[in-house]
């Protein structure tokens, strides 16, 4: 037989509390408590891009192991050919560049768009525009150490300097991250330190740049996306 | 203005008073726009509430142009800030049942 109770007996101390409220101040501290609650997420909501979608992580990270991985196998095939033949041309070796240009164009383009998708997409869910003055604060405050580290890279390239491109573009990135937390998510500064160590750690170790490249912009990005996802996305 | 038992002050009352305060807190400058659609409300709804801010002394307005158009933005006061958390304190002395 199954015993009858009124609701749920762990419960049956908040209706004495609630009942003892209401027997006082019929309303008000339920209604303090809500405006508290008004305001922060009002304040939270207005000074931050809280759209930004953990989704958008793990496609960008997906996109840089992609190009990685497609990457390697553009060396590997041309320093094979390189050793068998024992014979160096330099039209092989700008065909090369360019063949690696094309790739790191095609990986950001896809990176971008996929990340900007998902993103797109829990804005559209939450109700909250795209672009408002927090995105607007955000990609300015994101671009400002991201342009500078682009403009440090090109005038290294051109002393032919490309053993620190990888490990510039890692610090570089990490610190945008760091920079931007204040306008985002906080958490993605824990992403930007990671960043920053790995790009110093790549000074130790120049020559596996595209190692370094494929953890910290691939696999990174991934583990980052996969928590945030699961904090605040998951139902 | 304030509330004698409670210590609340009667401007807030006003939820979108409240919801624009809130805002202008953790931002320093927001135009109208960007306003209207953070708190949800119409052009003279909002409008309404800013004037009443505004003789309150709790809220600057700045008239500006971008272009040939007008960009009004509004920070709040000194006295508005202070207004205001002393609003929040309020809040929580009622939560935590003080007076």
């Amino acid at each position: 037989m199954a015993k009858k109770v009124f609701g749920d007996m762990d419960k049956a101390y908040l209706l004495c509390d609630s009942k003892y409220f209401f027997m006082h101040e019929p309303n008000q501290q339920t209604d303090s408590l809500q405006d508290l609650k008004d305001i922060r997420r009002i304040m939270e909501r207005s000074s931050r891009f809280i759209s930004l979608s953990g989704l958008s992580g793990v496609a960008a990270g997906v996109c840089a192991l992609t190009g990685a991985f497609i990457s390697y196998s553009i060396l590997d095939n041309y320093y094979g050919d390189y050793n068998s033949s024992g014979f160096f041309s330099g039209d092989d070796f700008s065909r090369l560049k360019i063949k690696l240009l094309v790739v790191a164009a095609s990986v950001f383009v896809v990176a971008f768009a996929s990340s900007y998708y998902f993103t797109w997409r829990k804005a559209n869910k939450q109700g909250l525009p795209l672009w408002d003055h927090t995105s607007k604060r955000l990609a300015w405050n994101m671009l400002v150490p991201l342009a500078t580290g682009g403009a440090f890279i090109v005038g290294m390239l051109r002393y032919d300097v490309w053993a620190f491109v990888a490990p510039a573009s890692l610090i570089f990135y990490g610190l945008a991250l760091v920079n931007a937390s204040k306008y985002t998510l906080s958490e993605i500064r824990y992403l930007g330190y990671c960043e920053i160590v790995l790009g110093l750690i790549n000074m130790l170790f120049i020559g596996y740049g595209l190692w370094f490249w494929a953890v910290g912009f691939g696999i990174l990005h991934i583990v980052y996306g996969i928590s945030m996802w699961a904090k605040y996305e998951r139902k | 203005m304030k509330n004698p038992i409670t210590g609340l002050n009667k401007v807030f009352e006003s939820r979108i008073r409240l919801g624009v305060m809130s805002v202008l807190m953790v931002n320093e400058e927001v135009n109208f726009n960007d306003l209207k659609e953070m708190l949800e409300v119409t052009d003279g709804n909002l409008a309404t509430h800013l004037v009443n801010l505004e003789e309150n002394g709790f809220i600057k307005v700045h008239k500006g142009f971008i272009g040939k158009k007008t960009n009004t933005t509004y920070s709040v006061t000194k006295s508005g800030e202070k207004a205001f958390t002393d609003h929040i304190t309020a809040l929580e002395n009622m939560i935590k049942g003080v007076k």
